[in-house]
């Protein structure tokens, strides 16, 4: 347990940021330009933090692996970032998004990081703003908000659908300002291999160019590793195809403690798989829900039917249709949480009504939205007795209004016509909440590391709320990481620069090219996709949206052959010295293969159910709420801080009791 | 379907590429042409050849890391849409398909299809930027209203991927489109207005020293743009540049 | 801060292009409407007394040096942008499908440009030497004025030079068809509303142009005037 001390400030939660701030020690101007700061990762949280860091006068060395730092994975986001301005003057405040996000994250994040995030929110708009972010405006020329994700007030601010984007494009810009002006060095192409610890304190990382594949040595006063998610752990997920944990999990194997690995965050509105060649998931926008109904059909031979191609959804009438979220769900209805929407899905998938070819996919409809938009259009229109045609026709002018981009994607990529079939969805994975331990100063245990944004494990708790991730990147670079990580290196104003040539770089740079070494001269004879593809279907069907005992014993057991078989077999072609995207495949997905074993464990040690960790065994069993999430906040209301015990598969857990004293635990119910 | 594939493989930057020709069979309608790529790497690997290197990461059209010039055309046959959504029920059975890298001069081939963009990076470091510090202590975001068309015309540039497409469409190889789409977006807000000219000047030198080629308004770039990114945005940052010209001191 | 000089920048070069492209076409516009005067078909008197006024006026002759000084800048800047553009690309594409995205004149501005440059040295060589240089005859009773129109009438007497003309102004047409809106691009002249406008305008006055031209060695060739 000592080494999970949060850090949190004393005082009332709504002073607390403001007391440690007042109390964090700077580091003078003339020092800063001395020290130097090693930012992995340039999406929102990274991206940010180099920035704002590179302004203050640290020298910086921002890396990623992408070609350019403005393709961070922060630019796929669509809908939105959340912040607590209240321009709408609907009751929304710091403590209600604060609550929002503590309850929406089933009460297993820490209060007081909500709370700092939810209060830094307003800066974030500004800032960006300021920026020069292009967002949606109203016509009085003042920036406009949306609802999202079942709150009860409009408080996202958003730029078209392209929200993530334009965010990471104004991080970008500030960034490039800084690289112009020789404050930050820009390494792209280059990924991250290893964390170097010199005395207990992180000094450094081993990269690898990607071009040149040779093996760096760079040095810092601090780390900060922003390197994002690991849903790509399942092979098929909403991640861009380089996403990874290899920075993350480098650092969990020098030391620093992994958070809460086992929370996933399902997204239910994705297109389904369409083939084994599939290699990513395509999120269709949440706000789809918000219009369409979720069906399947209600008689098994029904579905059967339209598995094997002899009927579509259209054949089906309307009194063999199951519109199974409206019916478990009656408060709620298609609007139920991420979480919940998915697994209902599953579960019918399960038994056996899937509406696709691989049985795994349900209905999301627009029929109804049409004829009632079309009705309420001939109205506004005075179109009297509107033939049939007309109707639909109006009706899906308007839904073409509000979804037209996202109806022309589906069409582009299923090759279906969603105004006329109902469009087909299943859940993915999207998000990560777990991630590296971090204290309130996002420090993980190993001095030195810091870790920001999806990364670490700090503020969605089991589930993450739409429309927060964007909010918590840009807090964590902007306005957190340059207070805290000022008070750490206030002590390394003497240091003096780091020195590369010490045995504790040696060692480190020995590993990695032993095992780069061990992966090219391997001659398997099976391409890492393979194994790849064969850890996430593991992880899905028995990490995923539901998890058991049983299962999870056996994932473990699988996991440990796959990773026994990858290093026996992989076939890595080339040579390690140019650029070798087999070779970038292969070490991450070795780290995957460690992971994936964690992931399981930590499902395993958690018997209850909260947010995306549902373990079928912890379910109320009879009662209004059969069938729903069964929290235990007297055994389980910790944080699972893993500490790496020198070889997967073992790992001590440390818990960090989580105290709750502003928000009341209650069940989530959705009936 | 069946298809013949014409790639151009390059083992490194200063190697001598050539088309090489690819058979591929089993190639389903619903893959994306990405996927049909990764089936025939696999392919290669497992016959101990060296897969085809190209530029993908978030295969939903945003990220801009994908490129490829396919069959003549910047993203392939198809308006509005990156190579990644890119769908194979767009080709025929017995189709062949030149595939190949974005060429120009600013962006350099690093092997295979992989080109190096970095120069966008420098334009942008140039002068791509509004120079405001990090603080928690801005004006409120509301303080300045902005007309409603404004914002929309400056969202209209600002979801510019950078993907260089225009470039590799361009007959001359021009990066108009590109630098016109960040110079248009900021000088269309007032937090941009006040480093307009200084903006405009500094990215068109950066593009100019980068070895991009002049634009001549063919409007190639607005046609093949995967964000259909107008040719409006282009004439917005002549607007700019000659103001800026004229009245520097 | 930019450093590019007054012509360094690309960006400069297309104001350049685009000011005395607009410029030439101007002096198009006056070279047009006088050769027209043939078509009074009174012999070539009205040509005459006008190409005579041209040809003296001090103001005129003033406004022909910088006419030469404008071609001279727009051939030489379209020169540089055009090798410029050439080492853009230096690999050059196995398949381009260039008719997906611009018309084939639009990206052959060099081509045709350098097709009106040959042209225009011919059409010199017929009408500019003589009357500047190498002399022509007078009309009768005139002295001092020369007889253009007579010049014409010999020049196209034979059907080769009558087929080049036709060509050079098929060249023209093209050249100005895209030359046109291009040039309002240029400058920064852009608007959704105007657009179509300046399109159509173009798009006519290439037309005219270049069907005034055509018809006068046409119209001379096979004796349509007396």
């Amino acid at each position: 347990m000592s080494k999970l001390d949060s850090k949190i400030p004393p005082g009332p939660i709504d002073k607390k940021w403001t007391y440690h701030k007042g109390h964090a020690r700077i580091v003078n101007p003339a020092n800063k330009r001395r020290i130097d700061i090693i930012v992995v990762g340039t999406g929102l949280a990274g991206g940010a933090a180099a920035a704002s860091l590179a302004e203050q006068g640290y020298s910086v060395k921002a890396f990623c692996y992408q070609d350019s730092a403005r393709r961070a994975h922060s630019i796929a986001a669509q809908g939105g970032i959340n912040a607590a301005k209240n321009y709408m003057n609907d009751g929304d405040s710091v403590y209600r998004l604060f609550y929002d996000t503590v309850k929406g994250g089933d009460y297993r994040a820490r209060e007081a990081n909500v709370y700092r995030l939810a209060e830094v929110s307003t800066n974030i708009i500004d800032q960006c703003v300021a920026q020069g972010v292009p967002f949606a405006r109203d016509y009085g020329g003042l920036l406009d908000n949306r609802s999202f994700g079942g709150v009860q007030v409009s408080r996202t601010f958003y730029a078209r659908g392209q929200t993530g984007q334009q965010l990471l494009l104004g991080a970008y810009s500030a960034l490039m300002r800084q690289v112009g002006k020789g404050t930050v060095e820009m390494y792209d192409r280059h990924e991250m291999m290893d964390v170097v610890v010199v005395d207990g304190k992180a000094r450094g990382i081993i990269a690898r160019d990607m071009v040149t594949g040779e093996i760096e040595r760079h040095s810092a006063h601090a780390v900060l590793l922003c390197t994002g998610g690991y849903g790509n752990v399942f092979f098929l997920s909403t991640n861009a195809m380089g996403c990874n944990v290899t920075a993350a999990w480098k650092a969990h194997k020098r030391g620093a403690y992994f958070g809460n690995p086992c929370y996933t965050q399902i997204h239910p509105t994705c297109i389904p798989v369409s083939g084994h060649h599939q290699s990513k998931l395509t999120l269709m926008s949440e706000s789809l829900r918000n219009d369409g109904r979720i069906w399947v059909p209600a008689k098994l031979e029904d579905a059967k039917a339209i598995q094997e191609g002899r009927k579509s959804g259209k054949d089906i009438p309307e009194a063999d249709r199951d519109y199974y979220l409206e019916r478990r769900y009656p408060a709620f209805g298609n609007l139920v949480p991420r979480d919940v929407a998915s697994r209902a899905a599953k579960e019918r998938c399960d038994a056996g009504f899937g509406v696709n070819k691989t049985g795994e996919a349900v209905y999301l409809d627009f029929a109804a939205a049409i004829e009632r938009y079309g009705k309420t259009q001939a109205n506004v229109l005075k179109i009297d007795k509107p033939s049939k045609e007309k109707l639909r026709e109006l009706g899906e002018g308007i839904i073409k209004e509000k979804y037209g981009n996202l109806f022309d994607m589906y069409e582009n990529i299923v090759g279906e016509n969603p105004y006329k079939e109902p469009m087909m969805i299943y859940p993915a994975v999207h998000y990560t909440m777990g991630g590296l331990w971090v204290d309130y100063n996002l420090q993980t245990t190993v001095p030195g590391l810091f870790c920001l944004g999806e990364a670490n494990f700090s503020d969605h708790g089991a589930n993450r709320l739409g429309a927060s991730a964007l909010m918590q990147g840009l807090a964590d670079g902007y306005f957190v990481i340059p207070y805290t990580v000022g008070d750490y290196l206030a002590d390394d104003i003497r240091t003096g620069p780091i020195k590369t040539d010490t045995p504790e770089f040696d060692e480190a740079e020995k590993v990695v090219k032993g095992r780069i070494d061990h992966l090219m001269n391997n001659k398997g004879t099976k391409p890492v996709d393979d194994f790849h593809r064969a850890l996430g279907k593991v992880m899905w069907d028995k990490c995923g949206m539901a998890r058991n005992e049983k299962g999870l014993k056996e994932a473990i057991q699988e996991i440990r052959k796959i990773r026994e078989e990858f290093w026996r077999d992989v076939r890595v072609p080339g040579k390690s010295g140019e650029l070798n995207q087999e070779l970038e495949k292969a070490c991450r997905v070795a780290d995957f293969l460690e992971l994936g074993e964690l992931m399981c464990m930590d499902a395993l040690d958690r018997n209850e159910s909260c947010g995306g960790h549902f373990r079928e065994e912890y379910q109320e069993m009879d009662g209004p709420q059969k069938g729903e999430a069964k929290r235990d906040d007297v055994n389980y209301a910790y944080v699972s801080a893993w500490e790496w015990l020198g070889e997967a598969g073992k790992a001590q857990l440390h818990k960090e009791t989580l105290t709750f004293e502003e928000v009341k635990l209650t069940q989530r119910s959705y009936k | 379907m069946k298809l013949t594939l014409k790639v151009w493989r390059q083992a490194g930057p200063k190697a001598q590429g050539k088309i090489v020709d690819y058979p591929v069979s089993d190639v389903s309608e619903d893959m994306s042409f990405l996927e049909m790529l990764d089936v025939l790497n696999d392919d290669l690997v497992r016959k101990g050849d060296e897969p085809i290197a190209f530029d993908h990461d978030c295969r939903e059209g945003i990220c801009g890391t994908c490129s490829l010039f396919i069959n003549g055309e910047a993203h392939g046959p198809g308006r509005g849409i990156t190579t990644c959504q890119l769908h194979m029920r767009k080709f025929k059975d017995g189709d062949t398909i030149y595939v190949e890298p974005w060429r120009a001069k600013g962006f350099p081939v690093i092997k295979d299809l992989v080109t190096n963009r970095s120069s966008f990076d420098r334009i942008q470091a140039a002068g791509g930027f509004v120079s405001v510090n990090t603080s928690g202590n801005l004006v409120d975001g509301n303080a300045v209203p902005i007309p409603k068309q404004d914002a929309d015309k400056a969202m209209d540039a600002a979801a510019c991927i950078g993907c260089g497409a225009c470039v590799a469409t361009c007959p001359n190889g021009s990066a108009m489109l590109f630098v016109a789409a960040k110079v248009s977006q900021f000088s269309l807000l007032p937090q941009g207005r006040p480093e307009a000219k200084r903006r405009a000047l500094a990215m068109v030198e950066q593009m100019d020293k980068e070895g991009f080629g002049n634009c001549s308004n063919t409007g190639a770039c607005e046609i093949e743009c995967p964000k259909e990114i107008s040719l409006e945005h282009i004439a917005r940052l002549n607007r700019e540049y000659l103001v800026a010209t004229v009245t520097k001191e | 801060m930019a450093r590019q000089g007054l012509f360094g920048s690309s960006l400069v070069k297309k104001f350049w292009m685009a000011l005395t492209g607009l410029f030439l076409i101007s002096f198009l516009v006056v070279h047009a409407a006088i050769n027209a005067q043939i078509f009074w078909n009174d012999g070539g008197v009205t040509f005459n007394k006008w190409a005579h006024f041209m040809g003296t006026n001090v103001l005129i002759r003033t406004a022909e040096i910088v006419l030469f000084l404008g071609l001279i800048a727009h051939i030489v800047d379209g020169l540089m942008l055009w090798s410029q553009n050439r080492t853009a690309r230096p690999v050059k594409y196995a398949a381009e499908k260039g008719s997906a995205n611009r018309t084939w004149y639009s990206a052959s501005m060099g081509i045709l440009g350098t097709l009106l440059l040959l042209f225009l040295i011919m059409h010199l060589w017929h009408f500019w030497v003589p009357s500047r240089i190498t002399g022509l005859d007078e009309i009768a009773g005139m002295p001092g004025h020369h007889d253009l129109y007579i010049e014409m009438v010999r020049v196209f007497e034979s059907p080769v030079p009558v087929v080049l003309y036709v060509l050079g102004c098929i060249s023209l047409y093209w050249h100005l068809l895209h030359g046109f809106a291009s040039a309002f691009q240029s400058l920064g002249i852009n608007h959704k509303r105007y657009n179509p406008i300046i399109k159509m305008t173009g798009a006519a006055f290439s037309a005219v142009i270049s069907l005034l031209f055509i018809s006068m060695p046409l119209a001379i060739h096979f004796k349509l005037l007396s």
